[in-house]
């Protein structure tokens, strides 16, 4: 509360400007933006057939310089003025604007998962209707939901239960390896070769289990270790994972990678042949059939997460959890066994990232060590911290900011028509996300949903506020 | 100590030492905690009380002795060998924090619905019941809610029963502590100071409470507190610590009386310079009990009339001799002047705690 009032009141100060404090303040943005410009857009190298030549950009300087000040002077007028007259005391003025906030936020509490679970039905025929973007719409929008999955699962650990989790990628080369090798090398072996178009829905819930007793076993070395050691420590792990499969060739055929055949629909290859998907319920052929069928399973998948996810903070171990991140102490002193209360953390979490790595490898039909890099963890992390810790809603709209930005770089290139000739957008993606983060960091310090749902209640729910809610130790 | 209920006690300390490094938090003490009955536990700072709590709920190991908690069923339990999460689980003992330890970011309700893990966790099979919905667990956990709603009536705090427990006044926020410590079912609660920052009308309710506990519950109740008001108005039993040794045992009003006491908590005249309290002469006691005539009278009733521990000895640890020659010194000429109970008569009238009770302090140990 007393951070935001602070800068309220700072703004009423600085930004009643008359006359010629604003001449003053505008010279100063127009002579600021000019010295950061001039070296940045007033030369220009150019390659001329091997000799290097200096091109200036005077005009260009002055006019991102007029356009800075006139849109400052345009803030000053339109924007800032209308901040709160002075003498309006400023923390007032917020605790005015929070009370009916407040109201909506409870409402959208409720309906909001409810809307967003009606889109994901209905998402891959909306993306019919945009030409040119029924495969491509339903690629992103499967990618997105993989990680939208990935987040919830990551959730668990880091914001439920407060562990800090940097090798959470391990989980999903576990579940990922242990589909491909399982469906490819094992499965065959053990039961010959009819049961391969049936291993996705065998091998799901094994790689599942995999990826569980993989957390387990990474959780008990690091049971005593908190915050920055813990994040440390489960960094390598996802990095010894990464290794381990990069340099095991004879298991895991190292840098060369896994072919995987496709997952089916429930033994019905998605092929143009007779016995495939189209033939059998006697559609026509098309390729689209797949991709649908791959946005339904992690939907599907998706939606277990989130649900046994909100079911488990209901249930008794839920609420250990996030007793466990707010006091540990306190919890032991209650009888809480919080060895097994992270254990069950880390290995229920470890089992939804194994879930979504099997689906990756089926989807993708290869697997390497590749894809599964430190930054992917980054990225799971990054979606988890931005959504706000805890929060599921908040985690799909971060996944979509953040993962839905780096693809539409990607496939679109939405500023190729703004940037010079050469440029491409994709280039910027990561200058992009780095950005929105910052920014995010500054205005949400806490994630997009700050607001903590209580498990139970008596009279009335009141969610609440995540200044009282610890971020957990480690 | 042959009464009857020390023949059957709820907690049997014996011999307990806890060494950290080279210092002796607690040397050689033994105390028993009868069934049913509250037992204080006082001395000044750094006396070793939270650590004596510290090695009966298991946080720390101790170094020797035997901590044995006996239900009346006849079971036993030797918590010195039991981790501190399977203490509360198994032999049922409950603690609060002196400083404050709730679940800050959730609600009032669900803080008592944790402390019903155990209970809670068996009901929903071990979460895959009540993952799959079963009727077991939804009885179960209506029963808990009803549990902590019965707690949350009797320490008062049941409109605030929604909100999170951080937004919680401080005094609720200590009965909200006990509550949840009840919440787990314990046969024996260890409450840290329960009454610190409590205003006398609090504090009068804690006493309520905590009598009401004692005789309702049947819950053995182990106390440390410096408001004499709780110690002496509710305590059946209490048990007197000084540098980590057992200076006195017994009921209040013999421990008000213990020449040792006196000596720990006023000080005594310049010329009994022995600092042992082991070696004190009961002569030399009697002679210090008629210089402070006015103090068990003073020791009753008024929180500032018993001074506060020294302020310049460490938490939970045994004072160092050198430090205590230090703060002797500079006082040594007060002192002589006046005798210590009078010293704290002065203190008394310039009620603003802090300042009062360090000028009493310096006088009263030396």
């Amino acid at each position: 509360m007393a951070a935001p009032a602070k800068d309220t009141s700072f703004k009423v100060e600085s930004r009643q400007l008359d006359g010629p404090e604003l001449a003053k303040d505008l010279l100063i943005t127009g002579i600021i933006t000019f010295l950061l410009l001039t070296p940045i857009v007033f030369y220009k190298t150019i390659m001329n057939q091997g000799t290097l030549l200096l091109e200036t950009r005077a005009l260009l300087v002055f006019v991102l310089t007029a356009i800075v000040v006139v849109g400052r002077l345009l803030l000053h007028l339109f924007v800032w003025q209308r901040a709160p007259q002075a003498g309006r005391p400023a923390p007032a003025a917020a605790v005015a604007a929070a009370a009916p906030a407040h109201d909506w936020r409870e409402d959208a509490a409720k309906w909001v998962p409810l809307v967003m679970l009606g889109l994901a039905i209905l998402l891959p025929w909306i993306v019919q209707m945009i030409p040119g973007w029924d495969r491509r719409g339903l690629g992103i929008a499967t990618y997105i939901l993989s990680y939208i999955m990935l987040a919830w699962g990551l959730n668990i650990v880091v914001g439920l239960a407060g562990l800090l989790d940097l090798g959470y990628v391990a989980f999903y080369a576990v579940g990922a390896y242990a589909y491909a090798l399982l469906t490819t090398v094992y499965f065959p072996m053990w039961f010959g070769d009819g049961i391969i178009p049936w291993t996705f829905y065998i091998v799901l819930p094994l790689a599942g289990l995999l990826a569980a007793l993989w957390g387990v076993i990474l959780g008990f070395p690091v049971l005593r270790l908190r915050g920055d050691y813990l994040a440390i420590v489960t960094l390598a792990f996802g990095e010894i994972i990464r290794l381990v499969l990069i340099n095991w060739f004879s298991f895991t055929k190292g840098p060369q990678g896994i072919s995987v055949p496709k997952a089916t629909f429930f033994g019905l290859p998605f092929a143009d042949e007779p016995g495939g998907f189209a033939d059998f319920f006697g559609l026509e052929y098309n390729r689209l059939h797949f991709f649908f069928f791959l946005y339904y399973v992690i939907l599907a998948l998706a939606l277990v997460t989130y649900v046994a996810t909100n079911r488990l903070r209901r249930l008794p171990i839920g609420r250990a959890w996030e007793a466990l991140r707010e006091d540990e102490i306190a919890c032991r002193a209650l009888g809480i066994n919080t060895t097994n209360t992270k254990l069950t953390a880390f290995a229920i979490g470890a089992m939804f990232g194994g879930f979504a790595g099997s689906f990756f490898a089926a989807r993708q039909g290869f697997v390497s060590p590749e894809s599964f890099v430190y930054m992917e963890s980054a990225f799971i992390l990054a979606i988890v911290v931005l959504g706000g810790l805890g929060s599921q809603m908040g985690i799909v709209f971060a996944a979509i900011l953040i993962m839905g930005s780096f693809e539409l770089f990607r496939e679109l290139g939405v500023l190729e028509a703004v940037l010079p000739e050469g440029v491409e957008a994709i280039q910027f993606r990561m200058l992009c996300v780095g950005l929105a983060m910052v920014l995010m960091m500054r205005w949400r310090p806490r994630g997009l949903v700050t607001r903590r749902e209580p498990t139970v209640f008596l009279k009335e729910k009141k969610s609440v506020s995540a200044d009282l809610v610890s971020q957990g130790h480690g | 100590m042959s009464e009857a209920w020390s023949k059957d006690p709820e907690l049997r300390v014996e011999h307990l030492t806890m060494r950290f490094g080279g210092l002796t938090a607690i040397g050689d003490l033994s105390f028993d905690a009868g069934r049913k009955q509250i037992t204080a536990l006082i001395g000044p700072n750094g006396a070793g009380k939270t650590t004596v709590f510290n090695c009966i709920t298991g946080f720390y190991k101790p170094t020797e002795g035997t901590i044995k908690h006996r239900h009346p069923d006849g079971s036993e339990f030797l918590l010195e060998r039991m981790d501190d999460f399977i203490i509360t689980q198994k032999s049922k003992v409950a603690r609060t924090f002196q400083n404050i330890r709730l679940f800050g970011g959730m609600t009032v309700l669900e803080n008592l619905m944790v402390a019903q893990h155990n209970e809670l966790m068996k009901a929903s099979s071990w979460t895959v019941g009540g993952l799959l919905g079963s009727g077991k667990f939804h009885r179960r956990e209506k029963e808990a809610i009803e549990t902590a709603k019965f707690w949350l009536e009797r320490t008062g705090l049941m409109d605030r029963a929604d909100d999170p427990a951080g937004d919680l006044p401080y005094g609720a926020q200590r009965r909200l502590e006990i509550a949840r410590a009840m919440c787990t079912g314990p046969r024996l609660l260890c409450l840290d100071e329960p009454a610190a920052g409590l205003n006398p009308r609090e504090s009068e309710d804690l006493n309520k409470l905590l009598i009401s506990i004692r005789d309702k519950q049947d819950v053995a109740i182990l106390l440390i507190e410096h408001d004499m008001s709780v110690v002496m108005g509710i305590s059946d039993h209490v048990v007197v610590l000084d540098y980590g040794r057992k200076i006195s045992d017994g009921n209040p009003d013999h421990v008000k009386n213990d020449p040792a006491v006196i000596r720990a908590y006023l000080g005594v005249d310049d010329d009994a310079d022995d600092l042992n309290p082991a070696k004190m002469g009961v002569a030399k006691g009697d002679e210090i009990r008629s210089k402070v005539a006015a103090s068990p009278a003073a020791l009753k009733s008024e929180r500032v009339a018993v001074p506060p521990p020294p302020v310049l000895k460490l938490p939970d640890q045994p004072d160092i001799p050198a430090a205590k020659v230090a703060v002797a010194a500079p006082v040594k000429a007060e002192a002589k002047k006046a005798a210590p109970a009078k010293k704290a008569a002065p203190a008394k009238k310039a009620a603003p705690k802090k300042t009062a009770k360090k000028t009493s302090k310096k006088g009263g140990r030396k």
